[in-house]
């Protein structure tokens, strides 16, 4: 099985506060990681590969910088990674990133592409439209795979904690839900293993791709406003056990 | 302005909560539409959910087929790609349905694809402006969409407060015969409902929620202790669960239980929306975040900006010499 896991660089949105200033996120101090869902597809992707055979391709959309991000999938035991990169990808919406990565998937021989199920800085649709662009079956939130032949059986989570059991044909694209494996540790051998790998760099003219102008723009980002009805309890940690001891008390909260 | 359609997810005969959520975002983005109602589906079930969707839309389009008795967005895609007239805004519940569906859908028709939207003002010309939310909810941002091509656009569910209907009576369309001849590469198998825990958190009046912010597996104790302490229920929020920290029947939110607790204590718990859908009934809600802009102190009745690794051990130490 050939599978292209697609991988983002993003602010890590557990390890910083996210502020904003000025209508923009303040970047100065941001540490990046790769994207969350993305560690899982990425692990879902080996695993498969550890019992069907194959290799796993790590792609990602960015500058220089997003080399990092295929280093650390390469050393988590991903056979290869694979950059595009161009100025004229640089504020690509959605689509934008959905057909660069379309025309990376073109030019292999891919027979499954694996997404996160979305990003903390996107919105949950690059996996879906990757899948329309190659006219592929895609398969959102999905928490299963198992390989059957020449198709997989995949359940997807759905609400209520349900698990929704379909049969997909090959190739497909899958967007993956955390949850899905535990998704194996990176150690410092792994990195120093793939330090100096090359990775090769598509742009472009390349990939014989001219993203359309972004139909969606972000205007600006804000903060949105506190609750108003919070109220907010202060004091030494003793203080604060003692007042929440009496509201909760006073709500029914100890029994 | 193009004509408004809107997917009416239903099950059992009755349309979801969604279906006025989305009448609700058609008042505030597009004003003046008369959105039309999609409703696919097979059978009675399907027939009741049309009757449903005409007390509230003027007109309801009705896809009748066998293929289509589970919602399977590999077949409901080719559908409206084929029953849209070009250049259609067509609304969605930002469910997992709707993320399966929409991305694709938007491509086929080639229209803009504007998803999660929380907010926003009505359509100036051929564009919408729109807020939505990142980063767990922790910043927010205007975007405007161009949906001078069509748009398909998804809304968080609770966003847009269900209004009662407006008109009554609608006349409802069949279309089935457009919806022959669908085929998928993804079909539907089964349903497989989370294992029963020992216990069901559904059913309890004091909650003590747990999140990320506990940091270490040997810390769960800690919360055990509190939980125990105030005669309350243990549940958690999805990366408990993820780490396999503690078991899938105690997590709360979209992918897990709704809860309707009296008091709900989160600790650690940064408030995505996913985690905040699952909690119904505006209990009494505390929160404790070591982050002052943790975006559940914006739902919580009473906020502790702290480390929870330090309050909760005094918290349980004051209640058990309190008692």
């Amino acid at each position: 099985m050939e599978i292209l896991v697609c991988v983002k660089r993003v602010p890590d949105a557990a390890e910083n506060e996210i502020a904003v200033e000025g209508g923009a996120i303040r970047g100065d101090d941001l540490v990046y990681s790769v994207n969350e869902w993305d560690n899982y597809a990425v692990e879902e992707a080996i695993q498969i590969v550890e019992r069907e055979g194959g290799s796993v391709t790590v792609v990602t959309v960015g500058d220089g910088d997003a080399e990092e991000v295929l280093r650390r999938e390469m050393a988590m035991g991903a056979n290869q990674g694979l950059l595009l990169s161009d100025p004229a990808f640089a504020g690509a919406d959605g689509l934008g990133l959905a057909t660069i990565l379309a025309a990376a998937v073109r030019k292999g021989a891919y027979d499954l592409v694996l997404t996160g199920a979305l990003a903390d800085d996107g919105a949950a649709q690059v996996g879906g439209m990757l899948a329309a662009l190659l006219d592929w079956p895609f398969a959102s939130l999905v928490n299963l795979v198992e390989v059957d032949g020449s198709r997989l059986r995949v359940g997807r989570e759905i609400e209520g904690g349900t698990q929704e059991v379909s049969d997909i044909d090959l190739p497909c694209v899958l967007s993956i839900q955390t949850g899905i494996n535990e998704p194996r540790y990176v150690g410092l051998r792994g990195i120093r293993k793939v330090a100096s790998v090359e990775i090769p760099v598509l742009d472009a003219a390349a990939l014989g791709v001219t993203p359309a102008a972004a139909k969606v723009r972000r205007l600006d980002y804000f903060v949105p406003p506190a609750g108003a009805g919070a109220d907010m309890l202060t004091g030494t940690t003793a203080e604060l056990a003692g007042q929440l001891l009496g509201l909760l008390k006073a709500k029914g909260g100890i029994k | 302005m193009a004509t408004v359609f809107a997917y009416i997810a239903h099950a059992g005969g009755r349309a979801d909560d969604s279906a006025l959520e989305l009448l609700a975002a058609v008042r505030t983005l597009f004003p003046g539409a008369d959105p039309v109602a999609l409703v696919a589906g097979s059978g009675p079930s399907l027939e009741a959910a049309c009757q449903e969707a005409a007390a509230s839309f003027a007109e309801v389009w009705k896809f009748d087929q066998e293929a289509l008795a589970y919602p399977n967005a590999e077949l409901l895609r080719p559908l409206l790609a084929r029953v849209l007239p070009p250049g259609a805004l067509v609304l969605l519940p930002h469910s997992t349905l709707g993320m399966d569906l929409g991305p694709g859908l938007a491509v086929k028709l080639g229209a803009a694809y504007l998803p999660d939207v929380v907010g926003g003002s009505p359509l100036e010309g051929t564009s919408l402006q729109a807020v939505r939310q990142e980063f767990s909810g922790q910043v927010s941002a205007h975007v405007a969409c161009d949906v001078s091509g069509g748009a398909v656009v998804t809304l968080r569910s609770g966003a847009f407060k269900a209004e009662p209907s407006r008109s009554a009576g609608g006349r409802v369309v069949d279309r089935s015969a457009d919806a022959g001849g669908l085929s998928a590469r993804r079909r539907f198998v089964k349903l497989v409902q989370a294992e029963a825990g020992d216990i069901d958190i559904t059913r309890e009046d004091v909650l003590v929620s747990v999140g990320r912010g506990i940091g270490d597996k040997e810390n769960i104790a800690l919360v055990e202790e509190l939980a125990e302490a105030m005669g309350a229920a243990l549940c958690c929020s999805r990366p408990i669960v993820d780490a396999k920290w503690l078991e899938k029947p105690r997590q709360v939110g979209t992918s897990g239980q709704t809860v309707k607790p009296k008091v709900y204590l989160a600790l650690g718990i940064s408030g995505s929306f996913q985690h905040l859908g699952g909690i119904k009934g505006s209990p009494f809600l505390v929160a404790v975040n070591k982050n002052p802009k943790a975006p559940i102190f914006q739902a919580a009745s009473v906020g502790i900006v702290a480390d929870l690794l330090e309050l909760v051990p005094a918290l349980t130490e004051a209640i058990q010499k309190g008692k």
